[in-house]
């Protein structure tokens, strides 16, 4: 089975536990093989690249050099800033000279380049979506309509991450919709949500963030579905501070994409962690179940019907 | 409108400087503006991505390290993607942020403290401690009232860690900073 050296990122051990333990059930599930790279360290996220690009790169090549041991076939991870630290930091090394600098900050040099992927990667495309629905026939998500959020750097830019369409991926889309889920055509699905500002300028991520909560629930969305931690704490904790700077008050769920596989595949509620969210995901799941509901009793009334137009016919 | 004579005030080694650290070429901007429609941040910047761009082909250092635009962009990556002569806009930002850095400007102070709290907390665990940064950002600032809302959503959610997760290689880590330190000296 391929070996993948997982980078689990430090959001993953705090605000983000339910997006770690959701990726780690269904990537089991899935036959994706995950070993955590030992003694990971932060890649430095947006901070570090704000101050220098040359203790950037040191800070994720730290964990590339970690990775090398396990020989892996990619280094990935669930997180689309520390993806982009790492794919950035493999890309600048393309440089000799800047690789020679790398390692003179490092104790353990990187020798050679491990391909970085997100896990939302590997699951669209080395699983990939038809093997998801072939393993769910019974479509275990219809009547939920979905919002898919990407955020602004999982493909962006095109030359470094080199995955989907970087106006409009669409990878969790069609994970979405094999497990029959209705993915909607959200329009900005690539739209920065404030980033990391929340701290600092909570009033631009309350903006930015209250923009995309509007586009979603204009679209009839019970949910928005992301794949990055930063995207789905402005958009989830900070819904009050949205709403209110939209004068509109939001009652959106915003799920990590792999909480609603997780859930589609029958993985323990422990390990999906809907309970951390704080949006309460409840009000999507009944009204999914409420449309499964309907669309069983439609089919059982034109059942019914057809059973008895022959009768009608012979009487 | 405002008029800059470019012959008087144009700091030709300053391009030469951004130029070189971004390795990028500057004088590519013609100015079609498609930095600026897709930027979400224009509404709180003071001058707009392209204006960034032609006041860097104008040279003018001053105007530009003291601005807020340079400090409030994410790195969304979108004039990036967008731009039409391939120019690598998000990095000319990130490059201009370095060089005000190290001539001491921070016109968004919260922000600055907000990365540099971050950094410490790295350098001090090896990984981010969140609970760690928060209260030492509270600290830095006094902004003891800021997101006060929030703590009866999360803490219950029993996500935030009260201790630091520390890693066997934080030593490690810190070397990094260290070493960064030195090498800038």
């Amino acid at each position: 089975m391929t070996k993948y050296a997982y980078y689990p990122g430090c959001s993953g051990q705090g605000t983000s536990q339910e997006y770690d333990s959701s990726t780690r059930a269904v990537c089991r599930a899935l036959g994706v093989n995950l070993v955590d790279i030992p003694d990971w360290s932060c890649c430095g996220s947006t901070p570090a690249h704000t101050v220098d690009h040359l203790l950037s790169s040191a800070l994720a090549a730290r964990n590339l050099a970690l990775a090398e041991d396990l020989d892996a076939a990619a280094v990935i991870t669930p997180c689309p800033s520390c993806l982009t630290n790492l794919k950035v930091a493999v890309h600048r090394m393309g440089d000799r000279e800047f690789r020679l600098q790398v390692n003179k900050l490092l104790d353990k040099p990187v020798d050679r380049t491990t391909p970085v992927k997100s896990v939302l990667q590997v699951l669209a495309e080395d699983v990939g979506p038809a093997a998801v629905a072939e393993m769910l026939p019974n479509k275990p998500l219809a009547g939920l309509k979905l919002a898919p959020y990407y955020g602004c750097i999982m493909n962006r830019p095109p030359e470094v991450m080199q995955f989907d369409d970087h106006e409009n991926p669409t990878a969790m889309d069609k994970l979405m919709a094999a497990l029959g889920a209705e993915v909607l055509p959200f329009p900005l699905k690539v739209e920065c949500c404030g980033a990391s500002f929340g701290i600092p300028r909570k009033d631009i991520v309350a903006k930015l963030s209250g923009k995309l909560l509007e586009a979603a629930a204009d679209l009839g969305a019970h949910a928005v579905v992301t794949a990055c931690p930063l995207c789905q704490m402005n958009l989830d904790l900070r819904q009050g501070q949205a709403s209110a700077a939209m004068g509109r008050k939001f009652q959106l769920p915003v799920f990590y994409y792999t909480q609603l596989i997780g859930l589609a595949l029958g993985v323990p509620q422990s390990e999906l962690g809907l309970s951390k969210l704080c949006v309460n995901p409840r009000l999507a799941l009944d009204a999914m179940h409420a449309a499964q509901a309907e669309k069983r009793e439609r089919e059982a009334k034109n059942e019914a019907g057809k059973q008895q137009a022959p009768q009608a016919k012979a009487a | 409108m405002e008029v800059v004579d470019i012959h008087a005030s144009c700091d030709h080694e300053f391009i030469a400087q951004v130029e070189a650290e971004s390795e990028q070429k500057v004088r590519l901007c013609y100015q079609c503006g498609n930095c600026t429609a897709g930027c979400p941040y224009t509404f709180v910047y003071d001058i707009s991505v392209s204006q960034v761009m032609r006041l860097l082909q104008a040279g003018q250092k001053e105007r530009l390290l003291s601005c807020k635009s340079i400090w409030l962009c994410a790195t969304c990556e979108s004039c990036t993607t967008r731009c039409p002569n391939e120019i690598d806009v998000a990095r000319i930002m990130d490059v201009l942020r370095h060089m005000a850095r190290r001539e001491g400007y921070a016109t968004e102070k919260n922000v600055k403290t907000f990365w540099d709290t971050f950094l410490g907390s790295v350098e001090k665990h090896g990984r981010v401690f969140e609970m760690g940064l928060l209260a030492t950002y509270v600290a830095k600032t006094g902004r003891f009232w800021t997101d006060m809302d929030l703590g009866p959503k999360i803490l219950p959610k029993g996500k935030l860690s009260f201790k630091p997760h520390e890693i066997q290689g934080k030593d490690k880590v810190a070397e990094i900073f260290k070493r960064f330190r030195e090498m800038q000296q």
